[in-house]
């Protein structure tokens, strides 16, 4: 299963549901502001690091970009995709669960 | 793979109709089918023409009708939220007495069982929004 | 497997409704019924879950006239004439805003399988089940 996240984990919830929810073996991308859940500085970078044990983290690359996030603030692990990663990862997966 | 895409925000205000662009454009280029656009909620605000974004911003109806255009792309507006929130074509006008239409071109309002439906028939459903 | 043969031959698919915001706040809740009913129509094998503030939706006692929104909340208990008869909620979600199943609404349905006896549609499950849940539905729908 592919789980997508949109939102900052600083505003609203959805990430926090997202890693409880999300069964091992699972991968998760960070789209729109959910890309801020992969700072490694930031107060997720714990859990996100935890979770990636047993699923694979992914963070858009347009959305890290139009953000001024660059790769050495992401948290060590994440790999960065863009749309036709996105599109793959989707493709690959036996379903898409949208947390918003 | 056959592809659903589901948009449930309006333009602008949010990423959700751009990401679901984008996202789109992106699965067609790869040669995958995208069997439905689907507009819920706020998401028929995007199935306007009256739009006047600044010249120096992304026309975001527009983009989705040329697309609809170039890959033959079902845009489908949920009629009960298309209602509620003044999206109107040519037979909604007639049947709700209504003085004008506003949808964009390459835009269709249908029911909400046109979203079950392209969950159904899609290998994949994904949802944009809020 | 994600698909089945129903009864009729066609194809079934598993489809999940996700429901994770509060009533009446925003129309999210209200719309997201709406699919689900309409839903019924299918005759897919539906099942519904509320996590989050979506635990709100189920809430008894809620009256809407002062606020002047429908009040949509009766609509619920129709849930089980509209083929779904697998109702999740999250336990963590239930608890972290001190609810209990008694604040909750009481719905049921109609076991055809069990010579239609009346049986409680809601069930109230753990952060394990609900991911095994999740995992198992190939069509998700997000409200």
């Amino acid at each position: 299963m592919l789980h997508t996240v949109n939102k900052s984990p600083f505003e609203k919830n959805s990430l926090e549901t997202c890693l409880r929810l999300s069964k091992s073996g699972s991968k998760i991308l960070l789209i729109e502001d959910g890309v801020y859940g992969a700072l490694k500085n930031g107060e997720m970078a714990s859990a996100v690091n935890q979770c990636r044990k047993d699923r694979e983290i992914y963070a858009l690359g347009p959305d890290l970009r139009a953000r001024g996030i660059e790769y050495d603030e992401l948290i060590q692990g994440i790999a960065v995709v863009d749309y036709p990663g996105f599109v793959q990862l989707a493709a690959e997966s036996s379903g898409v669960q949208s947390w918003m | 793979m056959k592809f659903a895409v589901v948009v449930n925000e309006g333009p602008y205000t949010h990423q959700a109709s751009d990401s679901a662009y984008h996202f789109t454009r992106a699965a067609l280029e790869a040669g995958h089918e995208v069997m439905r656009v689907f507009f819920y909620h706020d998401g028929v605000n995007n199935g306007t023409r009256l739009t006047t974004p600044p010249r120096d911003d992304r026309h975001i109806v527009d983009r989705w009708s040329e697309l609809a255009d170039q890959y033959e792309l079902d845009l489908v507006l949920c009629v009960a939220a298309a209602q509620r929130r003044g999206i109107v074509d040519a037979g909604e006008q007639k049947r709700n007495r209504k003085d004008t239409n506003n949808i964009a071109p390459g835009f269709r309002i249908s029911g909400l069982g046109q979203l079950i439906e392209a969950g159904i028939q899609s290998d994949r459903l994904i949802a944009f929004g809020d | 497997m994600n698909e089945n043969a129903s009864r009729s031959g066609a194809m079934t698919k598993k489809i999940l409704y996700i429901n994770r915001r509060a009533p009446h706040g925003s129309g999210y809740a209200q719309e997201g019924l709406d699919v689900a009913l309409i839903g019924a129509a299918f005759e897919q094998d539906v099942a519904m879950a509320f996590i989050d503030d979506g635990v709100f939706q189920l809430k008894k006692g809620q009256d809407t006239q002062e606020i002047g929104s429908r009040n949509f909340s009766a609509t619920y208990r129709a849930l089980g004439d509209y083929d779904v008869h697998r109702v999740y909620v999250e336990r963590e979600s239930m608890t972290r805003r001190g609810l209990d199943e008694d604040d909750l609404m009481s719905l049921v349905y109609a076991d055809e399988e069990d010579d239609w006896q009346e049986k409680p549609l809601i069930r109230i499950v753990g952060a394990k089940e609900m991911r095994d849940i999740i995992d198992d539905h190939a069509v998700i729908f997000n409200f």
